[in-house]
């Protein structure tokens, strides 16, 4: 017992663990402090001082100013399609994936684990892998170039619906269903007023990937857009930052920085806040009660 | 930023991955047959007349210039002008919209490399009809020859490209080099700038198709050629292997930086002297001017290096406007295009720092006799236009020469990685494009 209990002492140090965990930092850091420092210079200084460094005149208000207000202010355009994909697009996938997740954690029914075999195999699939058949499919059904062509596919969540199951198996007695539905409660009240609260954490963990992957996502729009006025942040960077090739180039580097500063921002004030949900949600289901 | 740029990789690939599938499922379908209108010049004269409602999907910079001056001169027209993404993103929407039956502009620019692809498929109106083959002795037989494809005009030339060597003056004096006037004497001044001074290269090269290719062009290989729907594909000619003979020379000793072109990393370069002289378009000097600040009175413009002393130079860039099939108003799309690149259209164009493509304005003292400050006073557009007469006749790309140029540098691109043979690696180049041809309906024949 002494031996397991100086095993598992937190205290004890593991120098190599130490250096590799201090070597992850500082590659997941070192890109951030680049891009920060670089948000403050000017387009000429960035290319003449050292990305590491402050250089040049310190700029950031001004490129803040004209990322707002380059091209017409197509930025704040893109802003609020990015806004508009993830509130629809995010907040429709969690929605569905509560609501089938729980369905199919508490109601049996006959098929029950083909779904949850055609579910696992979804997992599986990465999203680019089907972007190509999605083109096609929507290009038939007269979808692409909308904004319904970047919501849709955004709107399903395989691996939100498999936490979400699991979640449920876990987190909500059988019990506490059988209590209120002697109390009289329909099955639509068990859901939104019983059920929902016990899944919080869950939810907004769902929540937070999703948010995440729709915040990011750029392939699909990439294929599905061509009217630059319904494109999302990253594409619309993406757009900014290949202005800088070939005939007629007009690279505008500082626009790009200081726009991917002005992008992460919204997601890492989403993490800080919603951080005691998501560590609660991340280790649920991890210890049998 | 460098967390981003390996996602934006793959979805590149991916994105070309589309392309090709999508532009394979067109290709062969009913060719080049004219498209639109069996009219003439009066029926676009008259679509102006009437106006109209139009798209332009364009990323040049001066684009939305153009397409305001074009709208005070004919309020009843409505051109939606779309920045749709610059190379390749344009084309793989481009091509995703063909694909769909929908969703495509009016008109479009088209890239002279990438116009035989879009022709082939069907995708763009003959302009021929619309009496518009009258404009050849406007324009210079090197882009014209870009706009035509088999027996149809596909577009008329916007800008060109003929090559020029650009050097930095400075670190060329303070080392003593003369500027080269044969790629042989090009490769010593190579050897003998990095022997002085390791930090700088004669030139930064990690692989590019589009300078490849031109390159070749300019030793006088031919490698691609079309016929219906047979292409022999030969980048062993004798063309192709002078210029792996001296470029082999430079890659292979480290005389290039393996700086990727179009990067921050690369104007950055440009600016420092680290590169100090680039083969490449005559639009460069707008780029040069705009971006690259810390060049100004340093960089200087000479004629192309050659092979063997006798002036030659090939096309490096440059894009013509074309009508789309999907159009619902030809003529009226076609009378955009005449007046963008054979009209009005040129002054918002040359003002905007444009290298056109219209013998006049070549021509005209204005443009030649100008001296750039930012070249310390040189006309560099003597040089240039100079260029623009001298450009190798008789060359075409392939009819996928996007799909082409996405995968030179999982070919060609290793050989310059490795520093290995550039023959090696332009044969893999040819045997990966046979077969993707053979794939596609194409019968492909390799030299």
């Amino acid at each position: 017992m002494t031996a397991v209990a100086s095993t598992s002492d937190p205290r004890r140090k593991s120098p190599v663990l130490t250096a590799v965990m201090a070597v992850y930092l500082l590659y997941t850091l070192v890109p951030l402090v680049w891009l920060l420092i670089s948000a403050t210079k000017t387009q000429q200084a960035l290319l003449t001082t050292s990305g590491l460094s402050f250089g040049g005149p310190f700029a950031l208000v001004d490129n803040v100013v004209q990322t707002f207000t380059h091209d017409g202010g197509i930025f704040l355009r893109w802003l609020g399609n990015t806004l508009l994909y993830v509130v629809v697009g995010a907040g429709g996938a969690t929605a569905l994936a509560t609501a089938a997740g729980y369905g199919l954690a508490k109601y049996p029914f006959r098929g029950r684990n083909a779904v949850f075999a055609v579910l696992l195999g979804a997992i599986a699939i990465p999203g680019t892998a089907l972007a190509v058949p999605t083109f096609l499919l929507f290009s038939n059904l007269g979808l692409t170039n909308t904004p319904w062509a970047v919501i849709i596919p955004s709107l399903v969540s395989p691996f939100g619906l498999y936490l979400i199951w699991t979640y449920t198996a876990e987190a909500v007695p059988d019990e506490l269903l059988e209590a209120a539905r002697i109390d009289g409660a329909g099955e639509l009240r068990i859901f939104l007023t019983v059920t929902l609260r016990v899944l919080l954490p869950g939810v907004v963990t769902v929540a937070l990937f999703t948010v995440v992957s729709t915040w990011n996502n750029y392939f699909l729009p990439l294929i599905m857009l061509s009217e630059p006025g319904w494109y999302p942040l990253t594409v619309g960077l993406n757009q900014w930052s290949a202005q800088a090739t070939g005939v007629g180039a007009q690279p505008i580097y500082h626009l790009v920085i200081t726009g991917s500063v002005i992008t992460i921002v919204p997601l890492v004030a989403a993490f800080l806040l919603l951080q005691r949900f998501w560590q609660s949600g991340l280790t649920a289901g991890s210890v049998k009660r | 930023m460098s967390t981003t740029r390996r996602p934006r990789k793959v979805a590149t690939t991916l994105a070309a991955a589309l392309l090709a599938v999508l532009s394979g499922c067109s290709s062969g379908s009913d060719g080049a047959a004219p498209g639109g209108g069996g009219g003439s010049q009066e029926a676009v004269d008259a679509a102006l007349r009437e106006g109209g409602e139009i798209t332009y999907w364009s990323w040049t910079p001066s684009a939305k210039a153009q397409v305001e001056a074009f709208q005070q001169e004919f309020p009843n027209v409505r051109v939606n002008y779309v920045n749709a993404g610059t190379g390749n993103d344009h084309y793989t929407r481009l091509q995703n919209a063909v694909k769909a039956g929908s969703g495509a502009p009016d008109v479009a620019q088209v890239e002279y490399q990438a116009l035989p692809q879009f022709a082939l498929t069907g995708a763009l109106v003959d302009l021929g009809p619309y009496g518009f083959g009258g404009f050849e002795s406007d324009y210079t037989p090197s882009t014209w020859n870009s706009v035509r494809v088999g027996d149809g005009l596909f577009g008329l030339p916007q800008d060109s490209g003929p090559m020029a060597l650009f050097y930095n003056r400075e670190v060329f004096d303070r080392h003593g080099i003369a500027v080269p006037a044969t790629w042989a004497e090009y490769v010593e001044a190579g050897k003998r700038l990095h022997a002085a001074d390791p930090t700088k290269y004669i030139t930064a090269d990690t692989g590019d198709a589009g300078f490849a290719t031109s390159m070749i062009w300019q030793a006088g290989g031919r490698p691609f050629t079309t016929d219906g729907q047979s292409v022999t594909i030969d980048l062993q000619d004798e063309g192709a292997r002078k210029w792996t003979s001296v470029w082999d020379q430079l890659v292979g000793q480290g005389l290039v930086a393996e700086i990727p072109g179009w990067t921050d990393a690369w104007y950055r370069a440009l600016g420092d002297g680290t590169i100090t002289s680039l083969a490449v378009g005559a639009w460069m000097p707008g780029v040069l001017e705009a971006s690259v600040p810390g060049g100004a009175g340093k960089w200087a413009v000479a004629p192309l290096p050659t092979h063997d002393g006798t002036p030659v130079t090939a096309e490096n860039g440059g894009s013509t406007q074309s009508v789309l099939r999907q159009s619902a108003n030809p003529a009226l799309a076609a009378a955009f295009v005449r007046w963008l690149n054979n009209g009005n259209g040129i002054k918002p164009f040359l003002a905007g720092g444009g290298f056109p493509a219209t013998t006049a304005d070549l021509g005209s003292a204005a443009f030649k006799d100008r001296e750039s400050p930012y070249f310390g006073g040189q006309k560099v557009n003597q040089v240039l236009t100079r260029a623009a007469g001298q450009v190798a006749p008789g060359w075409s790309y392939l009819p996928y020469q996007l799909y082409a140029n996405s995968i030179f540098g999982d070919t060609v691109g290793k050989a310059y990685a490795d520093r290995s043979s550039l023959d090696d690696g332009l044969t893999a180049w040819q045997q990966a494009l046979a077969d993707y041809g053979n794939q596609q309906g194409f019968t492909v024949t390799t030299g």
